[in-house]
């Protein structure tokens, strides 16, 4: 599994000219107390493209973006976005974020909250088409307070493009919406790279970075360990798993061509393969008592799991 | 393309001045829009001076101190109490929930200017403060038989008013050290004991010796008295004592809500 990683430094090898980056970290470091959030990050955002940083909870993808966002000081390493320190204001006028946040005050309407953070940038959309663009046109003058999951998060949305930022930070856009509003949010999200926008979108869904990134970031416990795009990521941490009940012993099953991993569940045996289809038809051949089979797409967690186990095997033995 | 070259372009800020006035005044509106609706603040500002007033001022006020009426003197001391109240709640409770919340992190990252997010909550608490005490001269001169020379009434007006600055000094630095949930009720339990023991409620020469010897070394004893004196009904001391008092007062508050927003800069919150 190693082995085929794409790691970062491997990466890009397309041979074509590189345009500078829009937003980087170079061997950025930082640590709550004891706690490294993030160490030794690397990486690059380019200009028109929409990355999004994957992993899963607590992997340091808001820490990631905070530094950014010049709202934390990383403890080593440096942050440049738009060629600047994002904690200067002339830097921020570039950028926008949606952030993560627990609440938004509920007494102000739509179109009052965009009006204000409008106000903060040089040359802003017009409030019709920022309303427009985050599909809140029917609902401006509604209290925030009044509204849906999917409308709150359309507006943080529409507080981070309204001033025509070149550069977009979404943390967790689509997190805890449904899935009719995390693709209307989808939709949006791809309208502003076809608007020419640069896009740093974090998520734990591997689905939605493959929906919409152009490239892959994944990070787990405040490392980089994938980069690539989203094909490339999918074939290296998605996979098949397959359970089935079947009187063939674990052996024999490891044998089969294709098989990545077998494992003994209660009764039934799991077998993870990149395909399941070559694999079920031996398993159908062998076995005429095979029953019960389930295949599934081996989650992004499960992928994290095997990712990690792998490296700490790898330590383990270096040690020994 | 011409968003990428923008892009590559060296960054230059020189917001002009206009601009800066217009997100200031925003900043203001929007945030008093905010408190207006929010019941929670505005009902509870206006209402709970008024209230007190009504019962202790206007209901039973028909004895006097010296040779002021109570219904007077009381004006200027539930006045004190309505700004306290309207610029601690209007600056402490906003941003101690704001902060707490996300929502300041959110602004944070923006590019607004820092000083208008706090323009804004100050300028907001002195409005409510002025509306308070407005209505309380209102209740004081319609129904209370108070009487004054306009240009005093003037003079406990302005006085009022700019007392409201100490008390958002201080629900600033109280903002940056309550959490969200809990800052209301802390709040409730500095708010209240420290009126009464500043003769905001019963008249300072009724409390007992010890309370008002604590009483010097409270805030809004010293705002109370500046307004008192204005008809003559305030503690021999000097004006200027009580200016140095609040003077110096803000000036440590300030310096905590300083400490409080270096602090935050290298923090996370939510």
């Amino acid at each position: 599994m190693t082995a085929t990683l794409a790691l970062p430094q491997d990466y890009p090898n397309t041979g074509r000219p590189v345009p500078g980056p829009v937003a980087s970290l170079r061997g950025v470091g930082f640590s709550y107390g004891q706690v490294k959030a993030l160490q030794h990050v690397d990486f690059d955002v380019r200009p028109g493209e929409l990355v999004a940083l994957l992993g899963p909870n607590g992997a340091g993808k808001t820490t990631a973006v905070h530094l950014l966002l010049g709202l934390l000081k990383p403890s080593a390493g440096t942050v440049s976005v738009c060629g600047g320190n994002p904690v200067h204001s002339e830097v921020r006028t570039r950028i926008g974020a949606m952030l993560q946040v627990a609440k938004v005050p509920e007494t102000l309407r739509v179109k009052e909250h965009i009006d204000l953070f409008s106000s903060y940038y040089p040359q802003p959309l017009p409030l019709p088409q920022t309303l427009a663009i985050a599909g809140l046109e029917s609902i401006g003058d509604r209290l925030f307070g009044e509204l849906s999951g999917g409308q709150r998060q359309r507006v943080l949305f529409a507080l981070a493009l309204c001033g025509d930022p070149d550069v977009v930070f979404l943390d967790e856009p689509t997190v805890g919406l449904d899935v009719e509003a995390r693709r209307t949010l989808w939709v949006e999200i791809r309208n502003l790279v076809a608007r020419g926008k640069t896009v740093l979108l974090t998520t734990h869904y591997l689905e939605e970075a493959d929906a919409l990134a152009d490239r892959v970031v994944v990070i787990h416990q405040g490392k980089i360990i994938a980069e690539g795009t989203p094909a490339e990521i999918k074939q290296q941490t998605a996979g098949k798993l397959i359970r089935c009940l079947s009187r063939l012993d674990i052996e024999t099953v490891r044998s089969l061509p294709g098989v990545l991993e077998v494992a003994r569940d209660r009764d039934a045996i799991e077998i993870r393969a990149a395909e399941a289809e070559p694999i079920l038809r031996e398993l159908f051949a062998r076995d005429p008592h095979l029953a019960n089979v389930e295949v599934s797409s081996a989650g992004l967690e499960e992928a994290f799991l095997a990712l990690t186990q792998d490296r700490n095997a790898e330590t383990k033995s270096r040690r020994a | 393309m011409t968003t990428l070259s923008t892009a590559l372009a060296t960054p230059t800020l020189s917001r002009p001045l206009g601009r800066t006035v217009t997100i200031y005044l925003k900043e203001a509106k929007y945030e008093f829009l905010k408190s207006l609706r929010l019941r929670a603040y505005s009902f509870s500002t206006i209402g709970f001076p008024l209230m007190f007033y009504i019962l202790f001022g206007l209901v039973m006020g028909k004895q006097s101190i010296g040779d002021v009426n109570l219904t007077k003197y009381l004006l200027a001391t539930y006045g004190t109490f309505g700004i306290m109240g309207a610029s601690l709640y209007g600056t402490a409770g906003a941003l101690a929930a704001e902060r707490g919340l996300g929502w300041l992190q959110v602004k944070r990252a923006s590019p607004m200017p820092p000083f208008a997010y706090f323009t804004a909550k100050v300028v907001k608490s002195m409005i409510f403060s002025a509306v308070v005490v407005l209505l309380l001269f209102f209740l004081g001169f319609t129904f209370g038989g108070v009487s004054m020379p306009a240009p005093d009434a003037v003079r406990l007006f302005a006085i009022l008013v700019a007392g409201s600055l100490p008390f958002c000094a201080m629900g600033l630095a109280l903002g940056y050290f309550l959490g969200p949930n809990s800052a209301p009720a802390i709040l409730n339990m500095i708010y209240f004991p420290l009126s009464f023991c500043s003769g905001l409620w019963i008249p300072f020469i009724f409390l007992p010796r010890l309370m008002r010897e604590i009483a010097l070394f409270l805030p809004p004893y010293h705002l109370a008295q500046l307004a008192l004196s204005v008809f003559g009904a305030g503690q021999p001391e000097s004006a200027w004592s009580h200016w140095g008092a609040l003077i110096g007062f803000s000036l440590i508050c300030l310096g905590v809500a300083r400490f409080g927003l270096h602090r935050d800069s290298g923090k996370t919150y939510g």
